[in-house]
């Protein structure tokens, strides 16, 4: 079976359930590479890999530059600001340069939504998005899968809340298209001018007040609150936020249950999320961390060493 | 083959078997048994996935099932003896060698497979044979065990008839 994922990786929205198990069953025994005193396989010997960032990023691009790493690709790093994009360089006319250099895949952020498929149809190496606009963070949303699973042992059945600012997030797209696809019940909790206003057609159910939420819920992901986006008026204040969606101990503690909790990161304490819940007994926010690594391994691994032809073939799993 | 592998190793102490995923670690956990029963030393056992070692993952591609690899302890100094169903190629065996320099230095290498079928394509050979079957070019031998498969089998396959 060559190239089960076909030549890219651009969100969960057109992924089978299939292909999401098959990456979560390859990211479990790749997490084992990390913790050896030699943390690195020959796999990926001879690959170049370029980590396109368009915006800004810590987290996301190091984790990518430690997979490739320890799958011994060689890997450049290209910042925005200190390049050619500078000059007025194009996206595409960017990629096609570095094409030219002869590279074998690309890790591409970016502030458009779509801009991950935009660049995958033009060049020929493969791509991987890590984060277009508002649109999907198909990896970040395979980690918090990967999290959840191995807490739980399956996802079927489990109830998942994500609360906060799910209208700007991507995050919270490739979570509601990933885990309903592996048989969880999703739901979303926020303020209803954070909430799409298309979210019925996502067929999740929606709470009002976070109170609902903790109540019904196994799992809780808290969205960063983009505090860049606080001058648009979508909330009174920071302390009204925290006051009515925070989620803070002091709810937990009048859950049926204990909840497991998760937060993609960067935090910002004492609003999405007090310090006490993030660094409870219940918070997996550094298992995520952990977890991002073995994942982004995982679609490396299984995007390589893939023919462009087989990559044609594949496009039937696609249904786009 | 337990025998001759404590034999070979100059005794249990520094011993430690190594299995190939997938049958291989079933091998090694039974020939671990059978050293237990006649020396009455337990003999660490681990499990070597050597998937993402393979020389032709830009050819043939990825294969999608990674197995585990588990060395929980220091392999410096020890006589590691690699276990496999069956040897072939050797590629798979160059591949383990690789894997197993990552972790540590072991004083020596051992290989002890349960069929030898002969066509190597590298200068690799094994210690401890538990079977030599002559098989041609574009035959197959599958190893069946009762853990993974629910029986102990080996077939020959030559041509497509089964024997």
């Amino acid at each position: 079976m060559s190239a089960p994922l076909g030549k890219d990786l651009l969100g969960l929205e057109h992924l089978s359930a299939e292909q999401i198990s098959l990456i979560l069953d390859t990211a479990e025994p790749l997490r084992e590479i990390s913790e050896r005193a030699i943390k690195k396989v020959p796999t990926l010997r001879g690959a170049t890999v370029v980590n396109l960032f368009f915006e800004a990023s810590t987290r996301t691009r190091i984790s990518f530059e430690f997979a490739e790493k320890r799958l011994s690709a060689d890997t450049v790093n290209v910042a925005t600001a200190a390049s050619s994009v500078a000059k007025g360089e194009t996206l595409v006319d960017t990629a096609k340069n570095l094409e030219a250099m002869k590279i074998d895949m690309v890790v591409i952020r970016h502030a458009s939504s779509g801009a991950a498929r935009f660049l995958a149809e033009r060049i020929e190496s493969n791509v991987i998005n890590a984060g277009d606009g508002t649109h999907e963070h198909p990896t970040q949303g395979l980690l918090d899968m990967l999290t959840l699973r191995r807490k739980f042992g399956t996802l079927r059945g489990k109830r998942i809340c994500i609360v906060g600012d799910v209208l700007h997030s991507r995050v919270a797209r490739s979570n509601i298209w990933g885990l309903t696809k592996l048989g969880a019940e999703v739901a979303v909790c926020g303020p209803r001018s954070l909430l799409p206003n298309a979210m019925a057609e996502f067929g999740v159910q929606i709470f009002d007040r976070v109170e609902q939420a903790i109540e019904w819920a196994d799992a809780l992901n808290v969205l960063r609150l983009q505090l860049e986006r606080m001058q648009s008026g979508y909330i009174p204040s920071l302390r009204e936020y925290n006051r009515v969606f925070g989620i803070t101990q002091e709810r937990l503690d009048r859950a049926p249950r204990d909840l497991v909790i998760m937060h993609p990161g960067p935090m910002n304490r004492g609003v999405e999320i007090d310090s006490d819940v993030a660094d409870g007994p219940h918070s997996v926010i550094l298992d995520q961390v952990t977890n991002g690594v073995a994942v982004r391994m995982a679609v490396l691994y299984l995007l390589a060493g893939n023919a462009p032809a087989l990559a044609e073939a594949a496009k039937g799993g696609d249904r786009q | 083959m337990a025998d001759e592998i404590v034999e070979r190793a100059d005794g249990s102490e520094d011993l430690v078997l190594v299995g190939i995923q997938r049958r291989g670690v079933q091998l090694a956990e039974r020939l671990g048994r059978v050293i237990a029963t006649r020396e009455g030393v337990n003999v660490p056992r681990g499990a070597l996935d050597i998937t993402l070692y393979r020389d032709d993952l830009q050819t043939v591609g990825p294969r999608p099932i990674v197995g585990k690899t588990e060395i929980p302890w220091a392999i410096d100094g020890k006589t590691v003896c690699i276990v496999d169903d069956v040897l072939y190629t050797g590629r798979t065996i160059r591949a383990a060698l690789d894997e197993l320099a990552d972790f540590g230095r072991p004083a020596r290498i051992m290989l002890a497979v349960l069929v030898d079928r002969g066509g190597r394509e590298l200068p690799i050979h094994a210690d401890v044979v538990g079977r030599v079957i002559d098989v041609p070019r574009g035959g197959r031998v599958d190893v069946c065990v009762t853990e993974l498969d629910g029986r102990d089998e080996v077939t020959m396959v030559i041509a497509g008839e089964e024997t």
